[in-house]
C-alpha cells in the first residue's frame, strides 16, 4: 500500500466520521443560527444608515466590526469542532483499541496520523471557508459591503483552524481525548485574550503589555492569523476614522496585514508541531 | 550493460532466483530474544519461537505472562526493546511484512459509525490486496454476519463485534492469522464456529498463532504449543512432545515388596489406597503394560482394574507453571 493511498484513505475515513458522528449536523445548525442572526442584525444596520442615523463611513466601519465579530464566532465554532473531533479520533481510538486492527495493516503510523490530520484540516478549513463565504454574501445582500480581500481573509481563517487542530492532534497523541480538546480550546482562547491585551498595551503606548500579544502570537499563531484575517475583512477606511494605534486597542479591528515572515513562521510552526505529534505517535506502545 | 554481457547477467539472475525458490519457505513467524519492559515491570524477557507455514501454534500461559505483549511486538504495535521479528520472511519493522497478516486483537473494537461491509472494505483497501466485494461478503457470511452487513456497528453486541473482528482478520487473503483470545465474548456455538474456521485455515495452508485461555480449544486445533510464564518460554513443543507422558491407573491387592519394585521399575508410582498411578515411559511401544500385568500376576498380585489415562494439556500446563513457581521460591530461599 503506498503512503499516499493510506493517507487519502484515512483522510476520507476521518471526514466520514465527522459527518456520521453528527459533528457536521451540529456545526450546520450553529452556523445557520449565527448567519440568520447576523443577517437580521446587518439588515437593521442598513435600515439605520438608510434613515441617515449613520453616515456612510460609520455604516461601513460598523459593518466591518460586526463582520469580524461574526467571523470570530465562526472561527471559535471551527476551533471547538476540530479540537473536540481531534481528541476522539486519535486519542479515543488509541484508548478504545480501534487503532489496533488498523495499524496491524501494512501501513506506517506516520501515514495514518497524516491521514487523520488531513481529514480534520479539510473538514475544519472547509467549514470556515464555506460559512465565511455565506456570511460575506449575506453582508453584501443586506448592507452592500464587500470585504477588500475575501480570498486572503478566508484562507487565513482556514490556516488558523489548521494551526489549532495541529495542536489538538499533538495533544491527543499524549493525553486523553477530553483533556486534549479542553487544553487546545483553552490555549486558543488564552492566545486571543493575550492578543487583545497586547493590542490594548500598544494602543496605550505600553511596550511591556504590548509584548504580551507579540509573544503569544509567536508561541501559538492562531491569534496572529486571526488578526491578518480581520485586516482582510475590514474596510480600509477604518484607518481614516480611527488612528492606527486606536485600531490596535479594539479587539475586532486590525491595523496591519500579515508579513510574509509571519506566514512562513506559521507554516513552520505547523510542520514542527505535526513532526512532534508524529514522533510521539510513532513511539507509542499501543 | 553491454549487449554481450546481458545473457550472462540474465543467467546469473535466473540461477539466483532458482536458488532462492529451492530454499525451504521461511517461517510465518520467527522471533528471537524478544524483550520488553514497561517502567520497572519486565513484561517479556527473552522469548523466542517460530510458527511454520500452515502450522497452528497455541500460545498459553497465566494472566500477565506476556502473551498479548508478544503478539503486539510481532505486529509492530508495541516496540521491541531487544530481539528480532520476521513475519512471512520479511523483517517485522517493515510494514509490508504485514501485507498478508490478519489480526484479531484481544481488545476488539471497530469504528462504531461504520457498517461491517464498510469496515471490511476499509481493511481490504489498507491491506493493498485485491479482494472482490463478493469475497468480502463471503467473509461476513463465514462468521454469521451476512444479515447484519449494512447495519451500523454502534448497536452490535460484543459477541457480534468479535465475529466481525474474525472476518476482518480473514478478509484480505492472509497467510498468517493472529488470533488473540478469539472466543472471549462468544457463546458455545460461536466457539465451535471459531474452531471450525481455524481448522479450515489449516486445510488451506494458512498459519495461525492462537492465544487462548480455553485450553480445550488449543488442544483440539493446535499442532504445537508455546507456554509462556513471567515473560519467558516455560515450555514448547508439539502436543505429542508435551503430552507424551501417559499414565496407567491400576487397582491392585496383595501387593508385595517385589511387586512394588516391579512397578517402580516401569515408571514413577503414586499410591492412594489400593489405586496405583503409574507414569509410563514416553518411548513405550505398547509392550510395557502387558509385560507389567503378566509380571504382577506372576508375583501373586490380584489385578482388579487396569485403566490407561492420558495427561490433559491443562494438567501439563499447571504442572509446568507449578514447577516454575516452585523453582523460583527455591531460588528465593
Amino acid at each position: 500500500m503506498t503512503t499516499t493511498r493510506t493517507v487519502l484513505t484515512i483522510a476520507a475515513l476521518t471526514l466520514r466520521e465527522a459527518t456520521r458522528r453528527r459533528v457536521l449536523m451540529a456545526l450546520t445548525v450553529l452556523t445557520v443560527a449565527l448567519i440568520a442572526l447576523s443577517g437580521w442584525g446587518f439588515s437593521r444596520l442598513a435600515a439605520e444608515s438608510g434613515g441617515s442615523a449613520l453616515t456612510s463611513g460609520e455604516a461601513r466601519l460598523t459593518a466591518s466590526i460586526v463582520l469580524n465579530l461574526v467571523m470570530f464566532g465562526f472561527s471559535l465554532i471551527a476551533a471547538l469542532g476540530t479540537a473536540f473531533l481531534a481528541g476522539p479520533t486519535v486519542s479515543g481510538e488509541t484508548e478504545s483499541g480501534i487503532v489496533l486492527a488498523v495499524l496491524a495493516r501494512p501501513i506506517r503510523r506516520s501515514a495514518y496520523l497524516m491521514g487523520k490530520w488531513l481529514g480534520l484540516a479539510a473538514f475544519g478549513s472547509g467549514f470556515v471557508v464555506l460559512a465565511g463565504l455565506v456570511q460575506c454574501l449575506v453582508v453584501r445582500a443586506t448592507t452592500d459591503y464587500w470585504p477588500p480581500q475575501p480570498v486572503t481573509a478566508l484562507a487565513l481563517l482556514a490556516a488558523q483552524t489548521t494551526v489549532l487542530l495541529t495542536l489538538a492532534v499533538l495533544l491527543s497523541t499524549a493525553i486523553s481525548p477530553m483533556a486534549s480538546g479542553v487544553v487546545a480550546v483553552g490555549l486558543f482562547c488564552t492566545t486571543w485574550v493575550a492578543g487583545v491585551v497586547g493590542g490594548v498595551g500598544e494602543g496605550l503606548g505600553n511596550e511591556a503589555v504590548g509584548r504580551v500579544g507579540t509573544v503569544s502570537r509567536v508561541l501559538l499563531p492562531t491569534d496572529g492569523l486571526w488578526q491578518g484575517a480581520m485586516h482582510a475583512f475590514q474596510d480600509p477606511s477604518v484607518f481614516a476614522t480611527f488612528g492606527g494605534e486606536d485600531v490596535e486597542a479594539f479587539p475586532f479591528l486590525s491595523s496591519s496585514p500579515l508579513t510574509a515572515t509571519y506566514l512562513a513562521w506559521a507554516a513552520l510552526w505547523v510542520a514542527m508541531v505535526w513532526g512532534l505529534a508524529a514522533t510521539s505517535f510513532v513511539r507509542k506502545d499501543l | 550493460m553491454s549487449v554481450a554481457e546481458r545473457p550472462a547477467a540474465v543467467d546469473a539472475r535466473r540461477a539466483a532466483a532458482d536458488l532462492v525458490a529451492g530454499l525451504p519457505p521461511t517461517p510465518a513467524v520467527w522471533c528471537s530474544g524478544l524483550r520488553k519492559r514497561y517502567g520497572r515491570q519486565q513484561a517479556v524477557a527473552d522469548v523466542s519461537f517460530e510458527v511454520g507455514r500452515g502450522e497452528i501454534v497455541g500460545l498459553l500461559g497465566p494472566n500477565g505472562a506476556g502473551k498479548t505483549s508478544v503478539i503486539k511486538m510481532l505486529l509492530g504495535l508495541v516496540h521491541v526493546d531487544e530481539g528480532e521479528v520476521m513475519l512471512l520472511g520479511r523483517p517485522g519493522a517493515d510494514p509490508a511484512a504485514r501485507a498478508r497478516v490478519g489480526y484479531l486483537p484481544e481488545l476488539f473494537r471497530y469504528q462504531p459509525w461504520l457498517s461491517p461491509t464498510e469496515v471490511l472494505a476499509l481493511h481490504v483497501r489498507l491491506s493493498g490486496i485485491g479482494v472482490t466485494v463478493a469475497e468480502q461478503q463471503d467473509s461476513l457470511a463465514l462468521v454469521g454476519l451476512a444479515d447484519r452487513a449494512g447495519d451500523r456497528l454502534g448497536g452490535f453486541s460484543k459477541g457480534m463485534q468479535q465475529r466481525l473482528g474474525l472476518a476482518v482478520a480473514l478478509v484480505a487473503g492472509p497467510e498468517l492469522v493472529v488470533l488473540d483470545e478469539p472466543t472471549s465474548a462468544l457463546d458455545p456455538l460461536g466457539r465451535a464456529d471459531v474452531r471450525d474456521i481455524v481448522l479450515t485455515l489449516k486445510e488451506r495452508g494458512v498459519a495461525v498463532l492462537l492465544n487462548s485461555h480455553l485450553i480445550g480449544e488449543v488442544e483440539r486445533v493446535c499442532d504445537r504449543v508455546v507456554i509462556l510464564d513471567r515473560g519467558q518460554v516455560a515450555a514448547s513443543g508439539t502436543l505429542a512432545e508435551l503430552l507424551g507422558q501417559r499414565e496407567l491407573h491400576l487397582r491392585l491387592s496383595d501387593v508385595s515388596a517385589e511387586a512394588e519394585a516391579r512397578l517402580a521399575a516401569t515408571g514413577q508410582v503414586d499410591r492412594t489406597g489400593d489405586v496405583f498411578t503409574l507414569a509410563l515411559p514416553a518411548d513405550d511401544h505398547g509392550t510395557a503394560v502387558p509385560d507389567l500385568v503378566r509380571d504382577l500376576a506372576a508375583l501373586g498380585v490380584r489385578v482388579h482394574a487396569v485403566e490407561p489415562a492420558r495427561i490433559t494439556l491443562e494438567e501439563r500446563l499447571l504442572g509446568i507453571l507449578r514447577e516454575g513457581a516452585a523453582a523460583r521460591s527455591g531460588d528465593a530461599r
